[in-house]
């Protein structure tokens, strides 16, 4: 089930709209143009491809699953046990039962409003930290060697810092998700106050804006599509990190809802987590997406 | 020109602090430039004919001497030297209409109102026939179109003095035409003070009233100055045959292949 996810993400990320699919269909089409209802036969084949190709993936894994679990991994859950716990889970999903038992949304929904606290932290804090490396060459030589240390260490392992300073889990998480989305707002608003063309500037000094004019109505607006691409791949890894940082804060939440799962040895209930949190993880990637798109002009241009 | 000047460039040097050292792009440059003319500065690459037009709009300061407007030192950019860039420079996030907007509002946002802003936007829109596109954002017109909202977006400054930066480099040969045209057309009608900055000697010799050549730098200056005797309005069609025409062309290509030769040797 994992693999299946990620090779969707990955399709995301990787593709245009349906570039993913698009190098396949042509030596089909070729093929079919010899019949007289070829075109026809063709179109539907467009049409169907992008719901069938994937069905027969997980129709594949479900098959390997069965048998592995039939013949070799009897301690894994079957199919159809997983299936009847997702039909438990979601039958009510909301349900409420004393702080530590809630319903599965209600641990997607903590999760979630951890991840986006911790993002709007990181953007209020990135996207200004971020403007300055940009604009000021000073300022990119003083913090660009801290950001290269501190960059590729693991989110989590400012969790015990975090737990040192605000000495309670929920804030520490924050803190956690916070390090985890501020590295690319950073990094990429800063690549994109540098690639503003010396021409935008110099309409706006033939215009004699002043700064604010100029921040508000050049570096600004010439900034956005970069920080909507920073925006989104901090939030892909906050997704992911919220999951691991969870599992060691505990509480409500879907990682620790997945680690309690593990305690309790239902290991079906697990595997409906993962689908769930990879589904959530399509949304928000669908969701900046949708923005980034929306703001993006830059390959648009010439 | 019996005419005022409106610009004076003044014993103008220009050198830039290069990593090799220094480079001295200009040298001694003097014009002085009247109200209405249509001026072109016309040379090889890299004679400085951009430095010296950055230099008019403010965009650098020269090392040596100065440049006035109507009496006054320039000692920076500003709208009443408004500049068309060679790549347009319009901003994509922009529409047609934003981006004059953008320089309408900032110029005469204290002196009109929000709808005598609008009009004039539109005004200057529908000047260089863009009043059809003014929502679409720059990707997603053409190169010639782009240009046009440019000069649009200059002439809606009402500058004093008009900067075109290689303003048709980078078109195909028909929509140069065109768009030569329009600004023959609009110089006609408006009567600005026009700077012109190209490689290309028919359109120097269609437009202009003087043509400015430049050696070729380093320490580039002023070589010749031809002054085109053709009244206007001028077609394009009826110059093949024109005397005074053809001998500004053969003027300039002279002096053109002239210093070409002298760069080889």
């Amino acid at each position: 089930m994992k693999t299946v996810r990620l090779s969707v993400i990955a399709s995301e990320e990787y593709g245009e709209a349906g570039g993913a699919v698009a190098p396949v269909i042509p030596p089909v089409s070729t093929k079919e143009e010899v019949s007289p209802m070829a075109s026809r036969t063709s179109q539907i084949e467009t049409f169907l491809r992008p719901f069938v190709l994937p069905g027969i993936t997980f129709g594949f894994i479900l098959m390997v699953w069965t048998v592995a679990q039939a013949t070799f991994l009897p301690t894994f859950p079957g199919v159809p046990d997983v299936w009847a716990k997702a039909v438990e889970t979601f039958a009510d999903p909301l349900y409420v039962n004393g702080p530590n038992d809630m319903g599965i949304a209600w641990q997607v929904a903590y999760s979630l409003g951890r991840v986006l606290a911790g993002f709007f932290l990181a953007l209020a804090v990135g996207i200004p930290v971020g403007f300055l490396i940009g604009a000021n060459k000073t300022f990119e030589q003083a913090w660009m060697p801290l950001i290269a240390i501190l960059r590729p260490v693991s989110p989590l392992a400012w969790l015990p810092i975090g737990l040192l300073i605000f000495r309670a889990v929920d804030p520490s998480a924050i803190f956690v998700i916070f390090i985890t989305s501020i590295w690319p707002v950073i990094l990429n608003t800063a690549a994109g106050v540098k690639a503003i063309p010396q021409d935008y500037l110099n309409v706006a000094r033939v215009l004699n804006f002043n700064r604010r004019e100029m921040v508000v109505k050049i570096y600004v607006p010439a900034t956005l599509p970069y920080m909507l691409t920073g925006m989104q791949l901090s939030l892909g890894t906050a997704w992911m990190v919220i999951v691991a940082a969870e599992m060691l804060t505990g509480g409500i939440g879907i990682g620790f809802y997945i680690w309690d799962e593990w305690n309790n040895l239902s290991v079906p209930s697990i595997i409906v987590a993962i689908v769930v949190i990879g589904c959530v993880g399509i949304l928000l990637e669908a969701g900046m997406n949708f923005i980034r798109r929306r703001y993006d002009y830059s390959g648009k241009q010439e | 020109m019996e005419r005022n000047a409106i610009l004076q460039i003044s014993k103008v040097g220009k050198t830039f602090d290069t990593r090799s050292g220094s480079f001295e792009a200009l040298r001694d440059v003097d014009l002085s430039i009247a109200e209405g003319e249509f001026v072109s500065i016309i040379g090889h690459s890299g004679c400085g004919k951009s430095t010296l037009l950055n230099l008019v709009a403010g965009l650098e300061a020269p090392t040596l001497g100065g440049i006035f407007l109507d009496g006054m030192l320039v000692d920076g950019p500003g709208p009443e030297r408004a500049v068309v860039f060679q790549n347009h420079s319009l901003l994509p996030w922009l529409t047609v209409y934003g981006n004059v907007r953008l320089a309408v509002d900032k110029v005469f946002g204290a002196r009109k109102s929000a709808a005598e802003r609008d009009e004039w936007t539109r005004e200057m829109l529908s000047l260089v026939n863009m009043s059809h596109a003014a929502g679409k954002r720059p990707s997603e017109i053409s190169g010639g179109m782009k240009q046009r909202v440019g000069i649009a977006r200059a002439l809606a400054m009402e500058p004093k003095v008009l900067l075109l930066d290689e303003p048709f480099g980078a078109l195909d040969a028909l929509t140069r035409a065109q768009l030569q045209d329009s600004v023959m057309d609009i110089h006609a009608r408006l009567g600005n003070t026009v700077v012109m900055i190209t490689h290309d000697v028919d359109e120097a010799v269609l437009l202009s009233d003087r043509i400015v050549m430049m050696n070729n730098g380093p320490a580039a200056g002023i070589g010749e100055i031809h002054e085109v005797r053709l009244p206007r309005p001028r077609h394009r069609l009826e110059m093949s045959e024109n005397a005074a025409y053809l001998a500004a062309r053969t003027a300039v290509m002279r002096f053109l292949t002239r210093n070409r030769i002298e760069k080889v040797a």
